[in-house]
């Protein structure tokens, strides 16, 4: 969960390069040139593919207990702390979980935003 | 079971609460948009405590812990599903949601695909899902006034629908905004602090055990009243007392008539009934009806539906920009984290202390009777019992409030209302009186739809919401190829058919087997099918994908930073 892949894009990058040249991105973003909605498209799918990953590991962290408790029963009737598993991982350790994804995909998406806003408000 | 004298003062004083607050916001209502939204001035802190106070509704006070105590560990998906719905509000919805400044799912529907039929099937769906999750709430408030005061079923009901309706009518968004949160904090500590009495009184006790091997016991002599007929299946010979005159039950099934009281000595082994679980079957997974089948459809309705639910929406256009919005969300998955910590221990300590509900039926009423029934008569119990209640009826006051708005929101201004070209003074008529009816009907349908459980009346309300608008936001958001054709068959097949599931679940006529499991949890066919439908017809007619989709696009995603104007 730790190790994600840089954020912006190589594409958006390239576009860059070409704009520079020419007018300002911010221009080019706001007034939805080609230019402008190729950066966009860049950055949806950067937002999209974070939210896919966060919400992968969810789906595997939580969503394959069941499964899990089905193929294993000897996992569901293990007793940590004289209290069955299944009740401590859903009843407790879900919502920490769930808080902590949540707070590092916070982290992860403002700062490829911040990103973008750098790169497309770059002074010439 | 004797009454409690103080819980009758202490929801009196919770509504008195409610309407105070509420008559101190309505002096600053001054126009529509005060009505209906808060103006956007209310501080994130309030606004995530305002959100978390109007989702967690009797399902989570009461509901929760009643399933808990009667089916164990499965039931657990219900709690972590509603949280982890904000987790998934968060990851796909929050911040572009806030930004395309769409207040109501039908305003999501006109601005993304442009289309007025598709806004009128949605604003159905939310009156349609608002109106599902009203109905347990006022049959919940209905419970606990006949739980703890022994006053007649309607008299709840209607104190909450008449103080509901009339606050939403008359103070709007802006003057619940300050009750929810209120609210929050009151149902998280009504629910912390006797659990933590419970927890040193069983404590104290030696730590009697939850699933003893050969089964539960009751605690003290108890007296059982049956206001349905019962069967008990009775392992152990045990002598009671019926109508003053002991019984000796023998080993087997034992069917007591409507109206009976049967009082069981202290010690006596608790016999089971069919409906609840016992020994293994309520300690581990995957025992219960349903299966893993079951399971997987809580887990995709409850993750998915949150999103779709119209209460939670609105609430999300009181943030200032996309990023607010996010931190908000995340406030909200926090607080409600917190929160459902709780009713999972009134269900364990429930097998301790309160095996009668299980005889009764009545296990809703866990959360209410607990306190009463583990701490005896004296006065701990009572005034802890108080607190419970009074959160309860919080609970039902907050949720009710939200839900109200929004559906009154939705009716007045997509079914009632003609066009925006009205007077500020008779589009805040045509509100009140949308609140009127919004709140009418569900207050009828209480009384008259038979009781089901509150968490599962709620559940398939998530289901709805999760066939319907779930694939609208995430694929409206994320993809731009959505189309209005696609949109609205994948409402209609979607979400058509997870109503359909709980109309034939309300009416009992689900049948057995495999369609019986099917229709009882519609969430693990209804969401894919939902989703597939809406990309396959998007696909098919490709050509209505509309022209300001870029602008549209541009609006959701862009960094608040980059924005450019836009209301």
């Amino acid at each position: 969960m730790t190790e994600l892949p840089p954020p912006a894009p190589g594409r958006t990058r390239i576009v860059l390069a070409e704009v520079a040249r020419g007018r300002r991105a911010s221009t080019e973003f706001a007034e939805q040139s080609p230019v402008g909605d190729a950066l966009l498209r860049g950055l949806v799918r950067t937002q999209l593919g974070h939210a896919l990953r966060f919400a992968a590991v969810v789906l595997v962290g939580l969503g394959g207990l069941p499964l899990l408790f089905a193929l294993a029963p000897s996992v569901a009737g293990a007793r940590p702390l004289g209290v069955s598993l299944p009740w401590l991982l859903l009843g407790v350790a879900a919502f920490p979980f769930l808080y902590g994804v949540g707070a590092l995909y916070v982290r992860i998406v403002e700062r490829t935003e911040q990103e973008f806003t750098d790169l497309v408000k770059r002074p010439d | 079971m004797s009454h409690n004298p103080y819980a009758l003062p202490a929801i009196l004083a919770v509504t008195a609460v409610t309407v105070v607050i509420g008559a101190y916001g309505l002096r600053l209502v001054r126009t529509t948009s005060d009505l209906l939204v808060a103006s956007r001035s209310v501080s994130p802190r309030w606004n995530a405590a305002a959100i978390g106070g109007e989702y967690l509704s009797a399902a989570s006070f009461l509901g929760v812990a009643g399933l808990i105590l009667r089916n164990g560990v499965d039931m657990l998906w219900y709690p972590v599903g509603f949280a982890a719905g904000y987790l998934a509000l968060l990851l796909f919805v929050a911040a572009p949601l806030r930004r395309s400044g769409a207040f109501t799912l039908p305003d999501f529907c006109e601005l993304r695909l442009g289309s007025t039929p598709l806004r009128k099937l949605s604003a159905a769906f939310v009156i349609f899902i608002g109106w599902l999750y009203l109905v347990p709430q006022f049959q919940g408030a209905g419970l606990t006034l006949q739980t703890v005061t022994g006053g007649p079923y309607l008299v709840g009901s209607l104190l909450v629908a008449a103080v509901v309706t009339g606050n939403v009518a008359l103070g709007g968004m802006r003057a619940i905004t300050f009750v929810q949160a209120f609210q929050y904090w009151l149902k998280l500590t009504a629910l912390a602090v006797p659990v933590l009495f419970l927890v040193l009184h069983w404590q104290a006790q030696g730590r009697p055990a939850v699933t003893p091997p050969s089964g539960n016991t009751f605690a003290a002599a108890t007296t059982v009243h049956f206001d349905s007929s019962a069967v008990l299946t009775v392992t152990t010979p045990t002598t009671v007392t019926v109508a003053s005159e002991p019984v000796r039950l023998g080993t087997g099934d034992h069917t007591f008539p409507a109206g009976t009281d049967v009082t069981f000595p202290a010690g006596a082994m608790v016999p089971s009934v069919a409906e609840a679980a016992t020994g293994d079957g309520w300690l581990l997974p995957g025992t219960g009806s349903g299966g893993l089948f079951a399971a997987y459809s809580l887990i995709f309705a409850t993750f998915l539906g949150t999103m779709g639910l119209p209460h939670v929406l609105v609430r999300f256009y009181t943030n200032p920009d996309g990023a607010a919005a996010r931190r908000t969300t995340l406030v909200v998955l926090g607080l409600v984290g917190m929160f459902y910590l709780f009713p999972t221990l009134y269900g364990v300590l429930g097998r301790v202390y309160a095996p009668s509900l299980l005889l009764t039926g009545e296990t809703d009423a866990v959360v209410l009777v607990l306190p009463g029934l583990a701490l005896g008569g004296g006065i701990a119990g009572e005034l802890l019992g108080a607190l419970v209640a009074a959160g309860a009826f919080a609970a039902f006051l907050s949720s009710s409030s939200g839900l109200l708005t929004s559906v009154a929101g939705v009716l007045s201004s997509d079914l009632l209302g003609r066009g925006s070209a009205r007077s500020h003074a008779s589009s805040v008529r045509g509100f009140r009186i949308a609140a009127l009816v919004a709140g009418v009907v569900p207050f009828v349908l209480a009384m008259r739809v038979a009781t089901l459980d509150v968490s599962l009346v709620v559940g398939l309300a998530f289901a709805v919401a999760a066939s319907s608008f779930c694939p609208l936001l995430v694929l409206g958001i994320w993809w731009r190829g959505l189309t209005d054709f696609g949109a609205a068959a994948g409402i209609l097949v979607g979400g058509g058919g997870a109503v359909a599931a709980v109309l034939l679940t309300f009416l009992g006529q689900t049948g057995t087997g495999l369609l019986a499991t099917l229709l009882h949890y519609p969430g693990a066919w209804t969401v894919p099918l939902a989703f597939a439908v809406m990309v396959g017809v998007s696909l098919a007619t490709r050509r209505r994908v509309p022209s300001t989709v870029a602008v549209t696009m541009l609006r959701l995603h862009a960094p608040d930073a980059l924005r450019p104007r836009t209301p």
